[in-house]
């Protein structure tokens, strides 16, 4: 059975192995996902990471003292700079698990905290992904195959949403919930909580997802195969779940990439705003912030995460638009950001 | 054309009114809180709390809140921080936007002028390692955070080059004003202007770039070429024209977006009082009353400055007048 599947298969190739052969040959997407993926590898190996360091990325160690080359040196030190009362903190040692990239203002290990920073970075966009592509996909198809008055209700909403510029709107939602959580009905969010972010970032974006999707899904409903159903009595679920959405499958699968970019701008963006992963945590926005200011003496704090970020969000969009080429080559899915 | 654009200001003052309820149930309607204990701001007192009841009428129903903030925000403009104790909020929101607007239109000009140029030469080059080496640059520039490009040039114009010659006339962080210091607002403004600019013209020069290439393959560029006219001019003159027409579509939605999102990281990393280090200084400590004001502000003006360029935009475009 399996043999003759794979005959059949080999003498005309599916749409989704013709669309996976062509990426495949697309040397940039296939190594900017190589890239990416080992940045994901490594930010899940954070934990391990510390944990063979022995250090915590978390609390404050001012006072630690390190061994370099047999000699103690302290991570924080006397600043030698006007009446030397201040502390620097220890530039990068190049020591894999021994402040590899120094120390931060208190003396937390900056390659440790970028590890953990990344994975939260990571967790937040992958999650607001999936959030927002499940909210834009469901009030699309509503808005798109219901039509009337639900549509317009849902289209007009969503307009005033798309004309919100999304970091004012995301500021505004987060100031609110910040401090005190949020909790809507048997749902409580605490105000630490890193599903903030999340659902903040997730909303935002659905105008993004929902516009296109409602386009495809109003021009599906008057196809001739959706309208034989309809004239069949199939009831309106199966036709959205059996007929409408396997045929916007490949624009979904085409937002993720190109969103996920997008979300890790904007969550660090917040971040680095202070209103988005909050302290004690770390993304790899608020360790830019803590660089801040030491800008001027010990830029690496500053400059590794945004390096990190650059290099994903980068790999994530050539990845995007190799996997566009691939499945869906006249969408007009747009590489862009606010 | 009256109808096309009755019809476009209709479009705006609904877009203008949702916006405004979206901001009050956010700010007054989220569930979780007091909405009198978020706007007075941590550790207020009883009496405090009471104030901020009464004067935003929470214990009334929830249109009369609405009339209520828009009047303190649009009308009377007497909303005032709690956090700084009787500060009036609206005069400072209004004080910050020449800051802001001179960041953002110093920013546009260049952003268009440099990714017109860049676009015309990646795509008069097409597939050369010029090309090649340009649309990587692009994709660099949309892929980096602006915040974290406005420190890296901060290091290198304020500390680690600011003694070399290349950097040495950039003076300190912070704005001067226009009318005070033409030179001062020009100098302080360049850096800020170079940094915003960036992560638009990668994208731009890449919209363009595939617009130019797309409308090479139009029957009127096959016409031009038949009447045995220059390659510059066809690329200038034929394929560029049509071309523009996605670009200043895009430049409307993206130009208002600046004001409301990398304008507002951008002021921070320099120092620039405008409306966003306004609002970033209130998200430090919770000043919800300022914060409210700028959100409303510039989500307005973002809503405003996209109507115009539609209005341009009919006028313009015959096309856009009867539909």
């Amino acid at each position: 059975m399996s043999n003759q599947v794979a005959a059949m298969s080999r003498r005309t190739r599916g749409p989704w192995a013709v669309a996976f052969a062509k990426l495949a040959r697309n040397r940039a997407a296939m190594a900017s996902l190589a890239v990416f993926l080992l940045i994901v590898l490594a930010c899940f190996s954070a934990p391990l990471y510390a944990n063979w360091a022995g250090t915590d990325p978390f609390a404050s160690t001012l006072d630690a003292v390190i061994q370099i080359d047999g000699a103690d040196v302290a991570v924080m030190e006397q600043s030698t700079e006007g009446l030397g009362l201040g502390y620097t903190p220890i530039g990068p040692t190049w020591r894999l698990g021994n402040y590899f990239l120094g120390a931060d203002s208190q003396g937390r290990d900056v390659m440790a905290r970028m590890l953990y920073g990344g994975l939260s970075s990571l967790l937040i966009s992958g999650a607001a992904t999936i959030f927002t592509l499940i909210l834009g996909t469901a009030a699309g198809l509503v808005a798109g195959y219901f039509g009337g008055i639900t549509d317009t209700v849902l289209s007009r909403f969503l307009d005033v949403l798309w004309a919100f510029p999304i970091y004012l709107l995301a500021i505004s939602l987060a100031i609110v919930t910040i401090s005190q959580g949020i909790s809507i009905g048997p749902i409580e969010i605490e105000s630490g909580s890193l599903w903030l972010p999340v659902i903040i970032i997730g909303i935002v974006y659905v105008p993004y997802v929902a516009r296109p999707i409602r386009g495809q899904v109003l021009s599906l409903r008057h196809s001739e195969f959706v309208l034989a159903a309809i004239n069949l009595g199939v009831p309106g679920w199966r036709i959205l779940w059996r007929d409408i959405l396997p045929n916007i499958t490949t624009t979904l699968i085409v937002f993720i990439p190109l969103m996920m970019a997008l979300n890790m701008l904007t969550e660090s963006a917040l971040s680095f705003l202070s209103i988005g992963v909050q302290p004690p945590a770390a993304s790899w926005g608020t360790i830019i912030q803590d660089g801040q200011a030491l800008l001027y003496t010990r830029p690496l704090v500053a400059l590794a995460p945004g390096l990190a970020i650059a290099i994903s969000v980068m790999t994530l969009n050539v990845f995007g638009d190799g996997l566009r080429d691939a499945l869906d080559p006249r969408s007009k899915v747009r590489l862009g950001r606010d | 054309m009256i109808y096309a654009i009755l019809r476009r200001f209709g479009q705006m003052l609904f877009v203008m009114f949702g916006i405004s309820v979206i901001v009050f149930l956010i700010f007054f309607a989220t569930p979780g809180a007091d909405p009198a204990a978020r706007i007075a701001g941590r550790n207020a007192s009883p009496e405090v709390l009471e104030a901020v009841r009464h004067s935003f009428g929470f214990d009334r129903p929830l249109y009369v809140q609405y009339v209520t903030m828009m009047e303190k925000i649009f009308v009377t403009g007497d909303l005032t921080s709690f956090v700084n104790r009787g500060w009036k909020v609206v005069p400072a929101v209004m004080d910050s936007i020449p800051v802001t607007l001179s960041l953002v239109f110093g920013a546009a000009i260049l952003w268009v002028v440099v990714s017109i140029v860049i676009g015309i030469v990646a795509a008069a080059t097409r597939d050369s390692w010029l090309d090649r080496l340009l649309m990587a640059l692009g994709l660099l520039g949309i892929s980096m955070p602006v915040y974290w490009l406005g420190e890296v040039m901060n290091l290198i114009t304020q500390s680690r080059y600011h003694d070399s010659w290349a950097f040495s006339w950039v003076p300190p962080l912070g704005y001067k004003n226009f009318s005070d210091d033409p030179k001062g607002w020009f100098l302080t403004l360049v850096i800020p202007w170079i940094t915003l600019a960036i992560l638009y013209i990668g994208i731009y020069g890449r919209v363009l770039r595939a617009a130019i290439i797309e409308s090479l393959q139009e029957d009127y560029i096959r016409t031009a070429r038949a009447k045995g006219l220059s390659e510059t001019r066809i690329l200038l003159r034929h394929a560029l024209r049509t071309s523009l027409i996605a670009f200043v579509t895009l430049f409307g939605l993206d130009f208002g977006a600046l004001v409301g999102g990398s304008a507002l990281l951008t002021e921070v990393v320099f120092g620039l009082h405008g409306i966003g280090k306004l609002t970033y200084d209130a998200l430090q400590n919770l000043d919800l009353p300022m914060i409210m004001a700028t959100v409303m502000y510039a989500s307005m003006f973002v809503v405003v400055a996209n109507a115009v360029v539609d209005f341009v935009y009919i006028l313009l475009d015959p096309r856009l007048r009867t539909s």
